[in-house]
């Protein structure tokens, strides 16, 4: 029998929709992996103790002849940044350490109305915070390629979650990369949407201008089919976009029949070729660039001069956001409380911010007060947002001339437990591949282009003008293909087997 | 500790008063400011249970995001406009970082820079008639918050308390919040002018239906920032912000009481501290607050979370065009109209009743007669019943009432009875009148023969008619009355006493 956990979330789709196999073989089948290697990877915080319920209340509405959406009866594993109600939602901090929230995110809320069936919540860095999921309250998660590697950051777990087969579909939210960046690193598909594009209602605040959630998995269709379930307007997020979006589904499935990308003008953004990119990553670009040019592209380098300030305005920019956004954790209402008899609210608002927030989470706070301080604030936040509107009109210059940017989506391949944590400043360039999506608003893919010298996957960034998104799923599934052509299938198939412990 | 005192005469000889108020005003919309949960300001949420009226946003959950509530925009323009103020093309959310457990987000949603509405002018009357005009720097839009209850201290403050109560009902009301600009000019009408002010916020607030501007529920809240100058300085001086004024009176004595105190702290020589005071409705003093400074750090940014607000301007030139006449003008018109005197008018106003006597006069009554029924008879029998006296009978009647009375069918008193049975639900004063009789017996040879009949049953009253004791015509004229149940004109049976007793 088919291994319910080795297939793409879309072929898991269509045999719960033929009714060969049941919700709950499905959700049984994942939750058997995530219990036999789950120990190893770390992939999830919380599994969902009624996911095998859930999924049998699908089979029992398919039974009753009930038309179902295609994706209905399939598992996905959620970040633990998204609220969930049943399920903890901490964000990866001890100061929200059980919190279960009274009501669902929108893009969960959305995934449960189609019927998916929630596996779990998946590791992350404090509050997004981080690059590696080292800055995880609860301890980091392995890369399933490499178990002394990080599987990216924030959202490892969730990349981690679909590289090791515990999940065919994943959510994460991306800030400056934390979708992305461990899709690259763990061999898999990840797409930050133009911003606006899917609701923030429900996702644990970290830079409200800058967050996005998208979906997480092995092919870009199936990045696709969970980007239709939860996109579109949502009246509780104001800064949702009010618009129709196209079926990303299908630009994926256009895309790769199509087998070609002529007609489509491609361009290298001069800025992430360069200094910075590993020498072996650099080697898997130029041979993405030129199988993009073998089928039919037209490949032109272009500038985005100000990307050069990108990682520096990002840093005060966030900071300053997740400093007010943060302020709420005071124990007054919900989360960590830290108070002895006899204290004011102040000393159990200091006591419980001290106790239940990771030091990198201070550091940011520390970093936005200081930038939105008065007589700082032009200096730091000010210019910070005009080098943004910089990079906005950059972009737009930019996309004048071409369809789709490409770069390496990490300018590395996963780097080691413990390399980067005890430099700041080392972990944020990391994201300068990223980060330049974030402040523009512009949609991102990360795709895999191949393995670095030591094995490990290296990630394509693919980007598009505002509001394109299907452009991404269009020019990727076609990418993804010819890749698959050459490898003989996905490179998620490629990553070392895990050793499954006796269930 | 007391303060010392200047006297006021004394204090206005060498210093000059230079006020400032910011007013809250709560809108009374369905919903809060950015959430779907219902709005304690609204009256159909009145007096709700500690807690309930909240939401994800209400209570800052995380992951909670705000939404815009449309009717508190169009609500906030419509204040605008009728305070004088133009309209921003664009005005952004910002948020006001601060930590507070009874604000749930530790920032507030508030306006920073720009603000829905800007640049007006207020037109206030004070009870003499002169006018004076209050420049309006701003008037933008913000979230309330919750309400701290402190517990187990002696005086319900937070000194000394055991620990504190959260309700967060209130979290999120919609306020406006309105600013002046420094007023200067007021000399020794600064407390009237200040209780006038918001008098007049009041008015065009209730005029416009926007909220119950209730001071005593929080509705209207009152900071009144005070500060002094010496005659012929040019700076102003150090301002003290007094706030937990809830009563229009309490505004007049705070501004009276920080003008006197601060002058006697000048005068010896002293400086005054930049603080928030509070005010004692019971002792009638204020007290410092947190000191406050300019420097005050609330690490302002635009609100990432909303989009700026940028108003239809076909909307806001229908609400320009649905505004009601300013209050200050319509009381002058009708004041004008009516040709009342000044305290005339100013029963009429304190018993919030121009309204009622308006629609009293157009439905027929001469303005001095709708003015007597509705401060007169109507407002003692709604005294005594507990009630306002708008609920007790319409303006129709009363003017009805006063038709038949002009008419010569009823006299004063049998038009009491009557509206006595309007009250009581007896119908229109016409078939009040009808059902109970109640007519003037206008037959002289009746009037005639129970006057003779009166005289001839009190010999010694008629005596003292006879010896000039015109005043002992009384008893007799109470006879007559009697035996005609009251349906006869007093004046003219008065007449035909002194007639028949000089006669006989």
């Amino acid at each position: 029998m088919t291994d319910l956990t080795r297939i793409d979330g879309a072929e898991l789709a269509g045999l719960l929709a033929s009714g060969e196999v049941s919700s709950v073989e499905a959700t049984q089948a994942h939750l058997d992996r995530i219990a036999a290697v789950d120990g190893e990877i770390h992939a999830f915080l919380h599994v969902n103790a009624g996911a095998l319920d859930e999924a049998r209340r699908i089979d029992e509405r398919r039974a009753a002849g009930e038309q179902l959406h295609e994706l209905a009866g399939a598992p996905v594993a959620i970040k633990d940044v998204l609220c969930t109600i049943g399920m903890p939602s901490t964000s990866g901090s001890r100061i929200l350490e059980g919190w279960v929230p009274p009501y669902d995110a929108t893009p969960v809320a959305r995934l449960k109305a189609a019927g998916l069936v929630a596996l779990g919540k998946t590791n992350m860095d404090e509050f997004a915070m981080g690059s590696s999921t080292e800055h995880s309250a609860y301890g980091p998660t392995r890369n399933p390629w490499d178990r002394e590697r990080i599987p990216g950051g924030s959202g490892g777990g969730s990349a981690a979650a679909v590289a090791a087969f515990e999940a065919p579909f994943a959510l994460g939210s991306d800030t400056g990369g934390s979708i992305r960046q461990p899709a690259a690193v763990t061999g898999s598909v990840g797409v930050k949407p133009t911003y606006g594009g899917v609701s923030r209602y429900g996702a644990i605040a970290l830079a409200s201008s800058l967050d996005q959630v998208g979906p997480v998995s092995r092919t870009v269709l199936d990045s696709a089919l969970i980007h239709d379930v939860i996109g579109g307007h949502d009246p509780h997020d104001s800064t949702s976009l009010q618009r129709e979006w196209p079926s990303f589904a299908a630009a994926a499935r256009e895309g790769a029949a199509a087998g070609s990308l002529q007609g489509l003008k491609v361009g290298v953004i001069r800025e992430l070729d360069s200094e910075g990119i590993a020498p072996d990553v650099h080697a898997r670009f130029q041979e993405a660039v030129r199988l993009i040019e073998g089928a039919g592209g037209e490949v032109v380098e272009v500038s985005v001069p100000s990307i050069e300030y990108a990682v520096a305005a990002y840093y005060l920019i966030l900071p300053a956001e997740a400093s007010s956004n943060l302020a709420r954790f005071d124990s007054v209402r919900f989360g960590l409380r830290v108070e002895r008899p006899g204290q004011t609210v102040e000393d159990v608002m200091a006591a419980s911010r001290e106790a239940g927030f990771g030091a990198e989470v201070k550091r940011r706070i520390i970093l936005g007060t200081y930038a939105l301080s008065a007589g700082y604030y032009d200096a730091y936040y000010g210019s910070a947002q005009q080098v943004r509107t910089l990079i906005q009109r950059d972009f737009d210059a930019a996309f004048a001339q071409v369809d789709l940017l490409v770069s390496p989506a990490a300018p590395t391949t996963a780097f080691r437990f413990g390399e980067k944590v005890g430099d700041p400043l080392a972990m944020y360039a990391n994201d300068i591949t990223t980060i330049p999506a974030n402040l523009a608003g512009i949609p991102g893919m990360a795709l895999p282009m191949g393995l670095g010298d030591d094995g490990l996957p290296v990630g394509l960034q693919l980007l598009a003008p505002l509001f394109e998104d299907a452009r991404l799923y269009r020019a990727g599934a076609t990418i993804e293909a010819l890749l698959a052509e050459q490898w003989g299938g996905i490179l998620a198939h490629q990553a070392p087997q895990l050793t499954e412990v006796a269930r | 500790m007391k303060d010392r005192l200047m006297d006021f005469d004394e204090a206005l000889e060498r210093y000059e008063p230079v006020l400032g108020f910011e007013v809250h005003v709560e809108l009374g919309t369905r919903t809060k400011m950015f959430s779907a949960a219902p709005n304690p300001a609204h009256p159909d949420h009145h007096d709700a249970a500690p807690n309930t009226l909240i939401d994800p946003l209400s209570l800052g959950l995380p992951g909670s995001l705000p939404v815009v509530n449309e009717e508190a925009v169009r609500y906030s323009i419509s204040l605008g406009l009728a305070l004088g103020c133009e309209i921003a093309e664009s005005s952004r959310f910002a948020r006001k970082n601060y930590y507070y457990p009874d604000v749930p987000k530790n920032y507030q949603i508030s306006q920073y820079d720009e603000p829905i509405a800007f640049e007006g002018e207020v037109e206030i009357e004070l009870a003499d008639g002169r006018r004076f005009q209050i420049p309006i720097e701003r008037a933008h839009m913000e979230e309330d918050a919750g309400k701290l209850t402190h517990v187990g201290g002696a005086t319900g403050r937070i000194q000394g308390a055991e620990y504190s109560l959260v309700d967060y009902n209130r979290a999120g009301v919609p306020l406006v919040e309105i600013v002046t600009k420094p007023i200067v000019g007021a000399e020794r009408d600064a407390p009237e002018l200040a209780k006038a002010y918001v008098a007049a916020i009041r008015d065009i607030v209730l005029s416009l239906g926007i909220s119950e501007a209730r001071m005593e529920r929080g509705n209207l809240r009152c900071d009144a920032n005070v500060s002094l100058r010496p005659r012929g300085q040019e700076r102003f001086g150090t301002r003290t912000e007094t706030k937990n004024v809830n009563s229009m009176r309490s505004v007049e004595r705070a501004v009276r009481y920080e003008i006197q105190r601060q002058a006697a702290i000048l005068a010896a020589g002293g400086t005054i501290v930049q603080e928030t005071r509070h005010w004692h409705e019971d002792t009638g003093r204020t007290s410092a607050g947190r000191p406050k400074s300019d420097a005050d750090d609330y690490r302002y940014f635009p609100e990432p979370d909303l989009l700026p607000v940028q108003p239809d301007r076909a909307l806001v030139e229908e609400l320009r065009a649905a505004l009601p006449e300013q209050p200050v003008a319509r009381k002058r018109r009708l004041k004008a109209e009516w040709g009342f005197t000044d305290l005339e008018f100013q029963d009429v106003v304190n018993a919030d009743l121009l309204a009622t006597v308006e629609a009293t006069v157009a439905a027929g009554a001469a303005p001095g007669s709708a003015r007597k029924w509705w401060t007169g008879e109507i407002a003692r029998l709604a005294n005594d019943r507990g009630v306002e006296a708008s609920s007790l009978v319409s303006p129709e009647h009363v003017a009805e009432l006063q038709r038949l009375v002009d008419g010569g069918a009823l006299t004063d008193r049998l038009a009491r009875q009557a509206l006595e049975g309007v009250i009581a639900g007896e119908g229109s004063p016409t078939e009040v009148v009808a059902a109970r009789g109640l007519q003037v017996v206008s037959d002289e040879s009746a009037l005639v023969a129970a006057v003779d009949e009166a005289l001839a049953a009190q010999p010694d009253v008629l005596q003292k008619i006879r010896d000039g004791k015109v005043q002992a015509a009384g008893a007799v004229i109470g006879a007559v009355m009697k035996a005609m149940r009251g349906q006869a004109d007093a004046a003219r049976v008065r007449e035909i006493v002194l007639e028949r007793a000089s006669q006989a």
